[in-house]
């Protein structure tokens, strides 16, 4: 089976910065990674091909260093990798986002299974996923923690917030995973040599044949006009003394504040 | 929005009928034909296995933003009952509604839920969209999506608001890909800004490091998910009845791909949903081994509360992962949240730091999860727990 794993590079660190003027993120200078649970989604697609054979291929649409996180994605074992770069991207909401992953998987040609992170790290959005197999006119399972495949179809267990769902659906399909599925492998010396010497191909907006009103910016309906840096409400109230004492004293602070 | 029928395509084989949640195509000549009835929703589009019907979203800027109005919330059943959350949307919702003068409608998808209409009335809706098929029973994203994305291109909403909880988010996220609008996710904070009518969406990004106030001034409608536990419900109004709209649907399960098989609950009964508690006692690795996670659960039970753990116990096994708060476990916003032995690392402040009171229990004065704690406690866990668990029940006792 052919799977499509979609991937994202985010920031490495939850210090990033932010240009005030345009409200988008200052990647230069911030050291990246693959979105954690993207590394879930690869893991999940190398699984799943040991069990049924096929071939693995690696997706991120980015800025021209995003190629690191799709070495990264090789050497752990993935078969192939595109990078989907172009000025034209650049801004792009989750709407534009999963039009143009849409329009580059058309041109890459047949698939049975694509596979996605819960949500990003960055943006925290869970819509790309959604957002991607509607553009393609995919049935879609979100949340997936465990993946069956027979035949044509596929069955999903989802992690929901108070229970499991199992749900079986058609093949081709997309799937956004969670951390729980599974523990993603480390990159061995030998994966980490093929990777650094495989080819990338780039593709670009007229490559996909992306309608560039929406890509990007222009595409985006979404703009964020502000941004700021959450109240903290600093130091709160410190209570001491020996444990009977503080107790009753925070006991007091809570039943007062109507609290308990 | 539009759509268009190739009829040189067409092969008139029939299978987008039975696709049209709203019995709008019929076969005329042989060729399909997309009648009045259409309202746009587009779930006949994957059904054609010639790619002959068309949907095409308008570019943002050619939508007529003056043609929308009125503020919309998207139902969430849970167990027979409107979910906490979609309170607290028609909540919120009402506060917009009455800047923009504006209705409120609820929409409330499911099998036999008329009952709700009458609950979504008291709690602030003015208006009720009911649609109700056997299909509907379960959420499902295909058939949920094609009905809601067709009642708003037929109603057109200004804005339409839906909880940030798994369906929430399945379900938005598909039908603004569907309808070519923008959604922001997982917002904390909505506003109307007077000038421009615009909702101010304000969420939190990059673990909650960052805020973010997004709009969305072209494309309609505007929509947002939203986190539960933020907005407050209503106080309720006894009596207050909502117009009640029903939606009639033609829905057939034999197109419906997605099947669901079997829902399970783990240990129900202790576990209650974080993402809905009032009150969360969450535990760190300063619990020393699994089984002092009992000094969590007693705190938890003389406050009526869940329990919560850091990603830390949950990857020493001490507790299974959906008790995990922070970054990669849930996000949560209880009244009072309680971190034992827990030393704030940032992925874990990510996912409780705008609880609406935190108490902290440390014995390292410099942890940071005292810069977040509105009351801080720095002390042996093993000492505080039980002094506070035996003040409570001397308290309820006196009661
Ligand atoms: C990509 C990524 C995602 C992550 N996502 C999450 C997430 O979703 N949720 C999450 O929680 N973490 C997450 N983490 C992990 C996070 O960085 C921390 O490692 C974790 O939160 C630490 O858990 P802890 O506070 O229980 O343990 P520790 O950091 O070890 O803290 C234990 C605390 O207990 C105190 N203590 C010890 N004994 C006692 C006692 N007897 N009485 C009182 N206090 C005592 C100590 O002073 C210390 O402050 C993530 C990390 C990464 C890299
Ligand atoms: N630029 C991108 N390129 C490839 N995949 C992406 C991109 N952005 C998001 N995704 C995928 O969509 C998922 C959800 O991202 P988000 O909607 O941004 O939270 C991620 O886990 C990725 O699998």
């Amino acid at each position: 089976m052919n799977i499509i794993v979609c991937i994202k590079q985010v920031p490495d660190t939850t210090e990033v910065r932010i240009d005030p003027s345009t409200g988008t993120l200052v990647r230069e200078g911030v050291p990246s990674i693959i979105n954690p649970f993207d590394e879930n989604a690869i893991e999940a697609a190398l699984q799943l091909v040991e069990a049924h054979g096929g071939c693995v291929t690696i997706l991120t649409m980015g800025p021209p260093q995003a190629e690191q996180a799709l070495r990264d994605a090789l050497a752990m074992g993935a078969d192939r990798a595109v990078l989907i770069c172009d000025r034209a991207f650049a801004g792009s909401d989750t709407l534009a986002t999963s039009y143009t992953l849409a329009q580059a998987i058309r041109s890459l040609g047949d698939f049975d299974l694509i596979l996605c992170g819960k949500q990003a790290f960055d943006g925290d959005t869970a819509q790309v996923g959604p957002g991607l197999a509607e553009q393609l006119g995919l049935p879609q399972v979100t949340y997936a923690i465990n993946i069956e495949v027979d035949g044509k179809k596929v069955r999903v267990k989802r992690l929901l917030d108070d229970r499991f769902e199992v749900v079986e659906t058609r093949l081709p399909a997309l799937l956004t995973v969670v951390k729980q599925i599974n523990d993603p492998r480390h990159a061995g010396l030998r994966g980490v040599m093929k990777a650094r010497k495989a080819e990338i191909p780039v593709l670009t907006a007229g490559d996909i044949e992306a309608d560039i009103t929406r890509c990007g910016l222009n595409g985006s309906p979404t703009n964020v006009v502000r941004v700021f840096s959450p109240q903290r409400h600093g130091q709160g109230e410190k209570l001491e003394g020996e444990p009977d004492e503080v107790a009753r004293q925070l006991f007091e602070k809570l039943h007062t504040a109507q609290i308990v | 929005m539009s759509i268009s029928l190739n009829k040189d395509v067409c092969t008139g084989c029939k299978l987008c009928l039975s696709s049209c949640p709203y019995g709008a195509i019929v076969i005329t000549d042989g060729k399909a034909e997309i009648t009045e009835a259409c309202t746009l929703c587009g779930a006949c589009v994957a059904s054609c296995p010639v790619s002959a019907i068309v949907l095409e979203v308008i570019p943002k800027e050619q939508v007529d933003t003056s043609q929308y109005s009125g503020v919309w919330v998207v139902a969430e059943v849970h167990d027979e009952h409107l979910a906490g959350v979609s309170l607290e949307l028609l909540g919120e919702g009402r506060k917009l509604a009455d800047t923009l003068q504006v209705p409120l409608s609820l929409v409330l998808l499911g099998e036999q839920v008329e009952g709700l209409a009458l609950v979504a009335g008291e709690f602030g809706a003015d208006r009720v969209f009911l649609v109700q098929h056997p299909v509907l029973a379960q959420y499902r994203t295909a058939p949920f999506t094609d009905v809601i994305s067709g009642l708003i291109n037929r109603e057109k909403p200004e804005i339409v608001l839906f909880g940030a909880t798994p369906m929430g988010r399945d379900l938005a996220s598909r039908i603004a890909a569907r309808i070519g609008a923008g959604l922001t996710a997982d917002c904390t904070g909505l506003e109307i800004d007077p000038g421009e009518r615009l909702l101010l969406q304000t969420r939190p990004a990059f673990g909650g490091n960052v805020m973010a106030t997004i709009v969305c001034r072209h494309a309609r409608p505007q929509m947002a998910t939203v986190r539960p536990k933020v907005m407050s419900k209503a106080e309720p109004q006894p009596g207050h009845e909502p117009e009640v709209i029903p939606v009639s649907v033609d829905l057939d399960e034999r197109r419906v791909a997605t099947k669901i098989l079997e829902i399970l609950r783990e240990d129900s009964g202790s576990q209650v949903n974080l993402q809905e508690a009032d009150i969360i006692v969450s535990g760190g690795r300063g619990l020393g081994k699994a089984e002092n996670f009992k000094y969590i659960e007693e705190l938890a039970a003389a406050l009526g509360g869940a329990v919560g753990a850091s990603r830390a116990t949950v990857d020493a096994g001490w507790i299974p992962a959906y008790h995990q708060v922070g970054q990669t476990g849930k996000t949560v916003h209880p009244k009072l949240y309680v971190a034992c032995g827990i030393s704030g690392a940032v992925q874990h402040l990510a996912g409780m730091s705008s609880s609406d009171c935190i108490v902290a229990i440390n014995k390292d004065p410099h942890a940071p999860i005292f810069d977040v704690a509105h009351f801080g406690i720095v002390g042996d866990l093993f000492e505080v727990i039980p002094a506070l668990v035996k003040e409570i029940q001397r308290a309820n006792g006196g009661d």
